[in-house]
């Protein structure tokens, strides 16, 4: 938080998300929204409520249940003078837009030498343990990261919401913006005035010097939480939250590694070939001669997410299993 | 509904114009296919190409009808529908020899010629790919208020891509101006349509509430003159519609596809190019109206063939990109 903030005010994360549309929809009136039951609807999980009252429904636009087509409208729209913003309703979903987005989004600008642009952005959604079963809860991110061309972004708090999607919207490329649908009535401090957050800079959640947490999206708050934990046990863990998976600031992730000498990753993707990976091996590669044992990963299970209670809450990370890997590597 | 032009009428001097323009560029495009074919054979050229070559009439006939700042998407089979859209011979080329001086200095080589001066929002090498490209370039001209329409250009294969028909339905519901061009070439690939087309193709866009038409892909005149209609009907805000167009590839799905008697018989071939020839059924007509003798037309394909031949030069003695350009141009 920029000390200078005078009018902080508490928002939830899913009115930050609400309030960096709106500004953006105000500033540029190239900027749109379009998705499934966003207008009247105000979008399944209320995020968008309201905007159709402000912008109205040239420019909250409800689409049919396409998500490849509007996804495709919303990249040709970009490359014509418009600033789409698409809503993915479940990040699951995704799978359906992936040709528009890999192909078609992530390509235009390389393929074209140069000569065409696609600022478009899509949000969308992440996060388990809502008991929606193996088609609503996945996190998929590190698909998207997979694809020269597309940035990344996964916000942790509302000041962070706020301040990348209004650059998510402002840049000139396809940005893929995850939200995680458990944290949307999170509350935390927004400053009133204007502000944007750059990609590319990682935010140090908590200073530590015994053990450093990467974490993102809904893994920060469990990060945090297992870094509460483990002051009982004197032990110090730095807590730093990516913001944007890419471009991703290598330099803070290593820098804090070099400090701390012990690391745990931990992402709400799946493990295997998944975020983790791509951030442990940067770490190990940059700071391999100050580590004390190798960077430890901590992700989804792999497995479909499952519906049952107990068995979903067995497949992501919590406070209590990173604070006892925490424990290990520092024991 | 088909479409037929009326020939009784005299041409005026703005036809007379226009005929010749349109023959004139169905040649250009003719030429530079087939030297892109010699490029290939030569082994001068990287990687494959698929020849337009017999589809002339489809890309001049539509591209006549627009403005030089409407928008057109491209296939893979696309340079026939770059160079109608005002593509240069030169650039053409040194973009498909993948050099620095090509329309996308070289990193999208055939299938992915772009280029904002003229409209072209890129060839796509995904079949129906850039139908959602299209009909958002289309989104666009509405929302700002410009005028401009876009066209689809796709072939028969993309009738089997689910993406058509979600944006198909947008556009209808939202009376975007996109025309859809379907050139029907028969063929996807090296399966005959039949096999993988139910029903009837032309009832698709009426489901959706969008005009549909056919016409005969070898007849320039005719498609420019429906092309018009539709164009105006687009302008004037009444929405989306649909143009099939008959037509035929000489050659194989690309220029490597020489033996292709398991796919289509050379019987069936030899009738359309000796037939069907957009480019020899339009100087037919031309000498038969009086408008251009044949000495006329050959030296108007001995220019051609010479801008042809400086265009390829030009590209062969181009440079390629160094080595060290391969990671720009990847973010904006």
């Amino acid at each position: 938080m920029p000390e200078t903030a005078t009018a902080t005010r508490e928002l939830t994360l899913a009115e930050a998300v609400r309030e960096a549309l709106a500004e953006e929809m105000r500033r540029d009136p190239k900027v749109f929204i379009c998705g499934e039951d966003i207008a009247e609807a105000g979008h399944p999980f209320k995020v968008l409520t309201g905007l159709v009252n402000e912008f109205g429904t040239e420019r909250v636009i409800d689409t049919p249940i396409s998500e490849a087509g509007f996804t495709g409208i919303a990249v040709g729209a970009a490359m014509t003078g418009l600033k789409p913003v698409v809503d993915i309703m479940f990040g699951d979903f995704i799978g359906l837009t992936m040709d528009q987005m890999v192909n078609q989004a992530a390509k235009i600008h390389y393929m074209s030498g140069g000569k065409w642009k696609c600022p478009m952005v899509m949000r969308t959604t992440l996060g388990a343990t809502r008991r929606s079963a193996a088609q609503h809860s996945q996190s998929l991110h590190a698909w998207l990261c997979h694809v020269p061309g597309l940035k990344v972004v996964l916000p942790s708090t509302p000041y962070d919401a706020k301040g990348l999607l209004k650059t998510a919207i402002r840049d000139e490329n396809p940005v893929v913006f995850f939200e995680d649908k458990m944290m949307y009535k999170l509350k935390g401090p927004v400053p009133a005035e204007e502000y944007t957050i750059p990609f590319g800079v990682a935010d140090i959640k908590r200073e530590g010097k015994d053990i450093t947490l990467v974490a993102t999206s809904s893994m920060v708050q469990v990060a945090l939480g297992a870094a509460k934990l483990l002051d009982e046990y004197d032990i110090s863990a730095e807590v730093i939250d990516p913001r944007t998976l890419w471009p991703l600031d290598e330099k803070t992730l290593i820098e804090s590694a070099k400090k701390t000498s012990r690391v745990i990753v931990i992402d709400e993707g799946y493990g295997r070939y998944g975020a983790t990976a791509e951030l442990a091996s940067t770490i190990a590669e940059g700071a391999f001669f100050s580590l004390e044992a190798p960077v430890k990963r901590m992700g989804a299970m792999h497995v479909p997410i499952p519906f049952s209670p107990p068995l979903e809450d067995a497949t992501v990370p919590t406070e209590k299993t990173v604070f006892e890997a925490a424990r290990a590597l520092c024991g | 509904m088909s479409t037929t032009v009326d020939r009784t009428q005299t041409p005026g001097k703005a036809d007379i114009e226009l005929w010749l323009r349109m023959y004139k560029q169905m040649l250009r495009i003719r030429l530079f296919e087939e030297q892109v074919n010699q490029l290939y054979t030569r082994a001068l050229m990287p990687g494959l190409a698929h020849l337009y070559i017999g589809e002339e009439a489809v890309a001049v006939g539509v591209c006549e009808a627009l403005r030089p700042d409407d928008y057109i998407t491209s296939t893979h089979r696309g340079h026939g529908h770059c160079l109608a859209k005002g593509a240069s011979l030169d650039l053409m080329f040194a973009e498909l020899l993948g050099k620095e001086a090509g329309y996308c200095k070289g990193k999208g080589g055939s299938m992915h010629i772009a280029d904002p001066a003229t409209g072209n929002l890129g060839a796509n090498a995904i079949v129906g790919g850039s139908t959602g490209i299209a009909t958002g370039a289309a989104f666009s001209a509405k929302r700002l208020g410009t005028g401009q329409v876009a066209v689809c250009f796709f072939g028969d294969g993309a009738l089997g891509q689910g993406l058509l028909y979600e944006v198909m339905n947008m556009a209808a519901l939202w009376k975007l101006p996109v025309i859809y061009v379907c050139e029907n070439n028969m063929y996807n690939e090296y399966t005959h349509y039949s096999e993988t087309t139910a029903g009837d193709i032309e009832l698709r866009g009426p489901a959706f509430g969008v005009e549909s038409h056919k016409v005969d892909g070898q007849d320039v005149r005719a498609v420019y003159a429906i092309t018009q209609k539709l164009v105006e009907r687009a302008r004037k805000g009444d929405g989306p519609s649909i143009l099939f167009c008959d037509t035929y590839r000489f050659h194989g799905h690309h220029v490597g596809d020489i033996a292709r008697e398991y796919y289509r018989s050379k019987q069936e071939e030899q009738a359309w190019k000796t037939d069907r020839d957009p480019v020899t059924s339009m100087a037919k007509n031309l000498t038969a109206l009086g408008i251009a003798d044949s000495s006329a037309l050959a030296k108007m394909e001995a220019e051609i063939q010479s801008e042809v031949d400086a265009a390829v030069k030009f590209a062969i003695d181009a440079p390629y990109p160094s080595a060290d350009k391969v990671d720009h141009d990847i973010y904006a």
